[in-house]
């Protein structure tokens, strides 16, 4: 053995602690539990017609409805989460509590019942849906209504990730900003956001994954439209229950979100290598 | 209101007007901060006090950041806040905090540092760059500008920090412990920057510490603040020979022994000291330096020589302290000397009445 080598060796024994050895197994099953399916969809997948399931009329139209409105509520979710999360991180810690609980209630709840409520409160038979329906504006079953409800369940993600980052900052950098005689936009600009960039990228990527996989919320407030609202995860769902696009897409429509994701995922990861910590 | 404690009548100090000048009360719960501060313009008053006395309370006070019940603050010429409405938000002060934490923004390196001050200041990128890059050749760092905070040294980035908040060319800088983290070498070379480089733009400025070393180099005054209250003020030398109160004595590093006058004689437990003429106040303490009291061996024979016990020895760096009871007096023997002493043991002490000063008792 060499130097290095022991000296790795040495690395590997401090790190590994003092935790019961058997703990492997259930850690090992958990795993497996994570990636065996994804590896199964994988073997389903028909090679030979992979590429016309992908670029099926019904799947590019769903492909791109759904990288539109994803991208659309990631927007919505920076433009209405980044102040949400600086109003509860600048909040005393009661007020900070209660906002933070509100903020999760959508992410621990089903996103049926999202889609629901939604309906409940833009419906035509609600209050506000009647007012917006005398202004000639319907929402449900609309792209809107897609939006709407992606923006539902993923900015909680956003707001939670980046409401971490500027907390665990804390104002000590923005008072010294003040105090050189920046103004409040400049200190948002220059300090704080870029200080809590790596929370807000991760918020970001969190709620654009949450949004192109929105589908309960999605399915009851915006319906199931082709076209129209009929997102990825309805097209996958559809195609599986037989109708509309087959079976081979529905695989290939997942394996095109997997392959995304991943994609995702390693751009955040190179991206946080070079930040600074 | 209560009664602030103010400075005493000859610290109305001249130029205070251009300078700082500051009432402030603060109630926070228990705790009450009431001081009087007056820094004449260009010049550096050192703030001394026992941690929770309210030093970085006082401090925050001036920098805009903490609110405050009563008082003003006035610096050069403006006046900043007036009690009850009137409040001056930090951006626009033209005041520097600088803490024991540099506060340097990491997602910057050392010249975006101190370039962002001059930027929100007015100047163009190339002016803002061009005066980091001076600013850092001023501190000392004209080779790091490239670096990240993270890739300098405590003393380095407390050097970028004092950059960052000169460019600015600040009203007055409130330095908060700025060497209390930093090894005693590397703060010497950060006191001495500090000194130079105060003293070349003829910033106002408060240095908040618990070094006497700092008040000596750094301030021309010194300000004592105990439990929220200024407990004494003056020229930095005249407070440290004669100080008020007893942390005032034991920052300098003297004994302070409070006694009773009676029939031409001074009394503290077993100590007797002549008076000398004129000092007769029903109060005085005695102010004398550890080195000058002598272990003597056998009873007490003379004046000046009393019966003492140890309560405990201290390793200094030349040699043992001898802190002894009835009255509390240091004492400094050399290692040989100190040994065989040990806690609890009756030692006879003297000290000449000629190395003894009186100081009124407050």
């Amino acid at each position: 053995m060499t130097t290095t080598e022991a000296a790795h060796a040495s690395a590997r024994e401090e790190r590994a602690g003092f935790v019961p050895r058997v703990l492997a197994v259930p850690a090992v099953i958990g795993l497996a539990l994570l990636i065996l399916p994804l590896g199964a969809l994988v073997l389903r997948v028909e090679w030979g017609t992979l590429w016309s399931d992908v670029t099926s009329p019904e799947a590019l139209s769903a492909l791109g409805l759904s990288l539109a409105t994803g991208a659309a509520a990631t927007v919505v979710c920076v433009v209405l989460g980044v102040p949400l999360a600086l109003l509860i991180a600048r909040s005393t810690v009661r007020t900070a509590a209660v906002l933070r609980a509100l903020v999760t209630v959508p992410l621990v709840l089903p996103p049926m019942v999202g889609g629901v409520a939604m309906l409940f409160l833009f419906g035509r038979t609600s209050w506000l849906g009647g007012i917006l329906a005398e202004w000639g504006i319907r929402i449900p079953f609309t792209t809107t209504a897609v939006v709407m409800a992606q923006t539902f369940v993923a900015l909680p993600f956003l707001v939670l990730a980046l409401e971490g980052a500027l907390r665990s900052t804390g104002v000590g950098f923005e008072q010294a900003a003040a105090g050189l005689g920046a103004g409040r936009w400049t200190i948002l600009a220059r300090v704080t956001l870029p200080l809590a960039a790596p929370g807000l990228v991760a918020g970001i990527v969190l709620c654009f994954a949450r949004a192109i996989g929105e589908f309960g919320a999605t399915a009851l407030f915006a319906g199931n439209a082709p076209g129209v609202t009929q997102t990825m995860p309805l097209a996958i769902y559809t195609a599986f229950n037989g109708a509309g696009v087959s079976q081979g897409t529905a695989v290939a429509l997942s394996l095109l979100l997997l392959v995304t994701a991943v994609g995702v995922l390693l751009l955040v990861r190179a991206w946080r290598a070079e930040a600074p910590r | 209101m209560s009664a602030v404690v103010s400075e005493r009548g000859r610290d109305a100090a001249p130029g205070a007007a251009a300078g700082l000048d500051a009432r402030v009360v603060v109630r926070r719960g228990g705790f009450a901060l009431e001081a009087v501060v007056q820094v004449p313009g260009g010049s550096v008053v050192a703030l001394m006090g026992p941690s929770g006395a309210g030093k970085s309370t006082l401090l925050g006070v001036l920098a805009g950041l903490t609110g405050f019940e009563e008082g003003h603050v006035r610096l050069g010429g403006r006046t900043l806040d007036e009690s009850p409405a009137r409040r001056t938000p930090p951006a626009s002060r033209g005041v520097v905090l600088l803490g024991q934490d540099p506060r340097l923004f990491p997602h910057l390196s050392a010249r975006d540092n101190v370039a962002f001050g001059l930027r929100v200041h007015g100047a163009t990128k190339a002016a803002a760059a061009d005066g980091a890059v001076d600013w850092l050749r001023r501190v000392g760092l004209e080779d790091l500008g490239g670096r990240r905070p993270a890739q300098l040294s405590g003393g380095q980035q407390q050097r970028v920090a004092l950059a960052r908040a000169l460019a600015t060319a600040p009203a007055a800088i409130l330095l908060d412990e700025p060497l209390t983290s930093l090894d005693t070498e590397t703060a010497g070379d950060v006191r001495a920057l500090l000194h130079q480089q105060l003293a070349a733009t003829g910033t106002t400025a408060v240095v908040a510490t618990h070094d006497a070393v700092d008040a000596v180099a750094l301030a021309s005054r010194l300000v004592v603040l105990e439990d929220g209250r200024v407990t004494q003020s003056g020229p930095v030398r005249e407070v440290l020979a004669s100080p008020a109160t007893r942390f005032a004595a034991a920052v300098a590093g003297l004994n302070r022994v409070v006694g009773t006058v009676d029939a031409a004689a001074w009394r503290a437990g077993n100590l007797v000291l002549p008076l000398p003429a004129g000092a007769q106040h029903p109060s005085l303490a005695a102010v004398f330096r550890p080195s000058d009291v002598r272990v003597v061996d056998g009873a007490p024979s003379g004046a000046a020589e009393w019966t003492a016990h140890i309560v405990r020895l201290e390793q200094t760096p030349a040699g043992v302290r001898v802190r002894t009871a009835d009255p509390d007096v240091a004492v400094d023997v050399t290692a040989d000397r100190a040994a065989g002493l040990a806690p609890g043991d009756p030692i006879t002490l003297r000290v000449d009445p000629a190395d003894v000063r009186f100081v009124v008792e407050a």
